[in-house]
């Protein structure tokens, strides 16, 4: 029998969080932690935890593991069990709506903040704007983000700075537009992120590309911005 | 007394998907107050999830491709029931609809001459069927889903659109005159349930592949919107005909995309045949996905399946080199590895048929305008009630959706509905408003969810479902068995009407929500056991072991389901195209 450990909290009847322990019998099989999930939730019908596409790509299911953020659908027990033990908690440094559930208002606000879409004002094709393949090459390792959260709660200054500092995530996706041929708008994206704390407070702890359940690098699209950055003060 | 507040809105689109989010898309841009309900965050819908492409006559591939071999390509695929003018609309305003993806961002894969990539899928020709396979899906990588979902939310928020995130529409709330004025949601944070009221009501709530037991679908595809539909008295058309897609993972049921063929891999069985070639000697594994499951299902069935318990077949990757694989086929890699525990660089991928999209649906025409049938047998829309995506069935898919075509469906009629919606509102539209009657009407069923006492649990209900469907509505289908398969599910339909709530907390409640969805995924199950029963023929997905042969002379039409009285009745297929003589049903081969 393996032994789960799962933060409760539902606001309507716990004064404070606690660890629920439980036990389920998995027959020896290296199931995802998702399927643990969904397999207490029959039993106990109030147990919540967000899920979707259960293969990886819709970022519903981002948690902290066994002390490491990732998705539960794609992280099976080999690599989450300790001990015979799982532990599972919300993603860390949100606010807790109820067990797992966290409330993402903050790393979504710093999504939204980023111009998170294209802009380019000089008049469309008639066809698609040409990008060649090197130039398209460019957005690999930046586009694929889920929007999880795993990086940005993964981080110690997204934790102190949640509303001033952007984030891995949006970061990321702020470099995706960034470095995108087809985006006009480089010097304003550029005006709007000059300050000391939407993209200096990265300090390189590298967090996020060791959580990140995609594989991608936010440090070094972080870098990258820093560059752009300096580049276009002197 | 429906003691609940009400929300007003111009418009309101029911599901964040890629139509829910392209029809909002258009109405935020012309200054209608517009909302999204969606049970997930926007991204997190299905959309997400598709991979291999968007199909689509942009001549990037073949300078000389024309949107009528498309159009020829889709109507053959369809098997002749898919209505011709709305195939010919969707091949034809195609390319503007990919170009204002590109022009709003989406990172579509490129060719050396810098535009849009484009790979070969199944169904695909040239010259209507005389020129060789043709290569017409715009491809991002093996992720176009997620880029083109994530590219969608990012143009609704550069328009502002509202977004109630993570609300679930719970029933439709309709007028006096059996309008469609607005639905009744929960906010699933808070529990709240509030009354959306509005002047255009937009399913676009996507499938229910959840009705079966092994499936691509996420679990959020529980058919909520053709529930409501059909708890709401409308009826659904064509909701036979369930693709199953031929390669879904060996046990874990994830999608593996159709562009692996299309990029150079095949299909062997345990003697290392490429068994496609007997089947479809010209497009061989890239005949219509109905024939390749077919297919499969006749080699496991015949003892030729791989693996122990010889119940799978093998998609063969590993020739195509790691290199091509990395580029143009990263997801999959991904995939593969972490739920079949194969790499592809080096050894072939567990495959088998599974549950991956509902042809049928909320029978609409293009203008997004839900339909019902009068008493002699004519249209009629029904007012303030519209479906685009996968929800709807406009149709253009008939009997068996070609790949790369949803996504196309997706963006030309969720773009169609949003503009028909805007010219209505700037011309009035008049609806009588909702009495209390009326909304509570609407929440007679999650009132009697909410005060249920008894009961069994959802998640054992919902197993028991999906093997009812799973066993007697799958790839091949008798006349006997799915009778026995109807009177299980008659048998489950009280215990499902009873489920127990587990929890009654109102905050972020998902044992309500999962309740909730369950009969909706009922409704859907029914309503595809009574037709596939009455639907006597065999014709794209709907294979029948009693009645082998296509019989147009009964049934080249729709099937329409009439909820009240569970009847099947029959609706014609449109023959008319605008732009040349409608195509003739032939034999169809590949």
């Amino acid at each position: 029998m393996l032994n789960v450990s799962i933060y409760r909290y539902n606001p309507e009847v716990d004064q404070e969080p606690y660890m629920q322990d439980f036990q389920i019998d998995t027959q020896g099989k290296d199931i995802m932690v998702l399927d643990v999930l969904e397999k207490l939730k029959v039993e106990d019908p109030t147990l919540v935890f967000r899920r979707s596409c259960r293969e990886g790509v819709c970022g519903s299911d981002g948690m902290n593991i066994s002390g490491k953020n990732g998705l539960a659908c794609v992280t099976p027990l080999s690599e989450a069990v300790k001990k015979n033990k799982l532990v599972i908690r919300p993603l860390p440094g949100l606010p807790v709506i109820r067990d797992l559930v966290i409330d993402m208002s903050q790393f979504y606000a710093q999504y939204e903040k980023i111009q998170p879409y294209m802009i380019n004002n000089t008049p469309a094709p008639a066809i698609e704007r040409l990008q060649s393949p090197e130039e398209r090459a460019k957005l690999d390792g930046l586009y694929e983000c889920i929007l999880c959260a795993c990086c940005s709660t993964a981080c110690p200054s997204f934790w102190w700075n949640p509303d001033k500092f952007i984030g891995p995530s949006g970061l990321l996706q702020a470099y995706r537009f960034l470095a995108d041929s087809r985006d006009t708008a480089t010097e304003e994206r550029l005006a709007n992120l000059d300050d000391p704390f939407s993209v200096f407070r990265c300090h390189g702890i590298m967090n996020c590309v060791q959580v990140c359940p995609k594989g991608l690098n936010p440090t070094k699209a972080i870098g990258h911005i820093r560059n752009m950055l300096v580049r276009s003060a002197t | 007394m429906a003691n609940i507040r009400t929300m007003s809105f111009d418009a309101v689109i029911v599901g964040g998907g890629g139509s829910g989010m392209r029809a909002a898309l258009q109405l935020a841009q012309s200054g209608y107050k517009t909302a999204v309900i969606t049970k997930v965050f926007p991204t997190r819908s299905h959309t997400v999830s598709a991979q291999g492409g968007i199909t689509c006559a942009i001549a990037s591939d073949d300078p000389n491709d024309q949107w009528q071999w498309h159009m020829y390509d889709t109507i053959k695929g369809s098997d002749y029931i898919g209505d011709q003018e709305a195939i010919e609309y969707m091949c034809q305003t195609g390319p503007e609809a990919i170009f204002e993806l590109e022009h709003m961002g989406l990172p579509f894969s490129r060719t050396e001459e810098g535009r849009i990539y484009q790979r070969p899928f199944g169904g695909q020709s040239k010259d209507f069927g005389n020129g060789g396979q043709a290569a017409r899906t715009c491809a991002a990588a093996d992720r176009t889903g997620h880029a083109l979902l994530h590219t969608l939310y990012q143009g609704n928020l550069k328009n502002e659109t509202t977004f109630l995130n993570e609300w679930f529409a719970v029933d439709i709330v309709k007028n006096a005159d059996n309008a469609v004025v607005g639905v009744v949601a929960i906010n699933i944070e808070t529990g709240e349930t509030v009354y959306v009221k509005t002047k255009a009501t937009v399913f676009a709530t996507g499938g229910a592949g959840r009705i079966y037991a092994s499936t691509t679908n996420a679990h959020i595809c529980t058919g909520d919107g053709i529930g409501m539909a059909l708890r709401a008295g409308f009826p659904v058309q064509d909701i036979e005909m369930w693709q199953f897609h031929p390669t879904g993972i060996h046990g874990a049921g994830t999608l593996v995309t159709e562009g692996c063929r299309g990029e150079g891999g095949y299909l062997v069985n345990k003697d290392g045949e490429r068994f496609m070639e007997r089947y479809a000697p010209n497009a061989k594994d890239l005949a219509g996905r109905d024939v390749v499951a077919r297919s499969m299902v006749l080699e496991i069935l015949e003892g030729r399946g791989c693996g122990p318990d010889g119940d799978h077949v093998y998609l063969k990757l590993d020739h195509l080199g790691e290199e091509t694989l990395n580029a143009k086929l990263p997801g999959i890699l991904e995939l593969s590895r972490t739920f079949a525990h194969a790499d592809p660089v080096k050894e072939p991928i567990p495959v088998v048929p599974t549950c991956h999209y509902m042809m049928g649906g909320i029978p609409t025409n293009v203008n997004g305008q839900a339909l019902t049938i009068d008493s002699e047998g004519n249209d009629q829309v029904i007012e303030g009630f519209y479906a685009c995506g996968e929800a709807a069935c406009v149709s253009v898919h008939g009997a068996n959706r070609l790949g790369g075509n949803s996504l196309l469906d997706l963006v030309v009629f969720g773009r169609a509905s949003g503009m028909f919606i805007e010219q209505q509102l700037r011309e009035g539209v008049d609806l009588k408003d909702a009495s209390e009657a009326d909304i509570e009407a609407a929440m007679a069923g999650l009132n009697r969810l909410n005060d249920s006492t008894g009961g069994e649990n959802a998640a054992v209900l919902r197993a028991e479902l999906q093997t009812i469907m799973q066993n007697y509505f799958g790839v091949f289908r008798r006349g006997d068995f799915m009778q026995e398969g109807i009177a299980k599910l008659a048998a489950l339909r009280p215990r499902i009407e009873n489920v127990a709530l587990g929890d009654k907390s109102n905050a972020f409640n998902t044992s309500r929500i999962e309740a909730l969805e369950l009969q909706n995924l009922f409704e859907v199950a029914e309503a595809t056991a009574i037709t596939a029963e009455a639907r006597t023929e065999s014709r794209g997905a709907h294979a029948r072991d009693d009645f082998k042969e296509r019989d147009d002379e009964n049934w080249l039409c729709h099937s329409v389901f009439f909820p009240d009285d569970k009847r099947v009745g029959k609706r014609g297929v449109n023959f008319t195209l605008k732009t040349r003589e409608a195509f003739e049903p032939k034999i169809r081969t590949y």
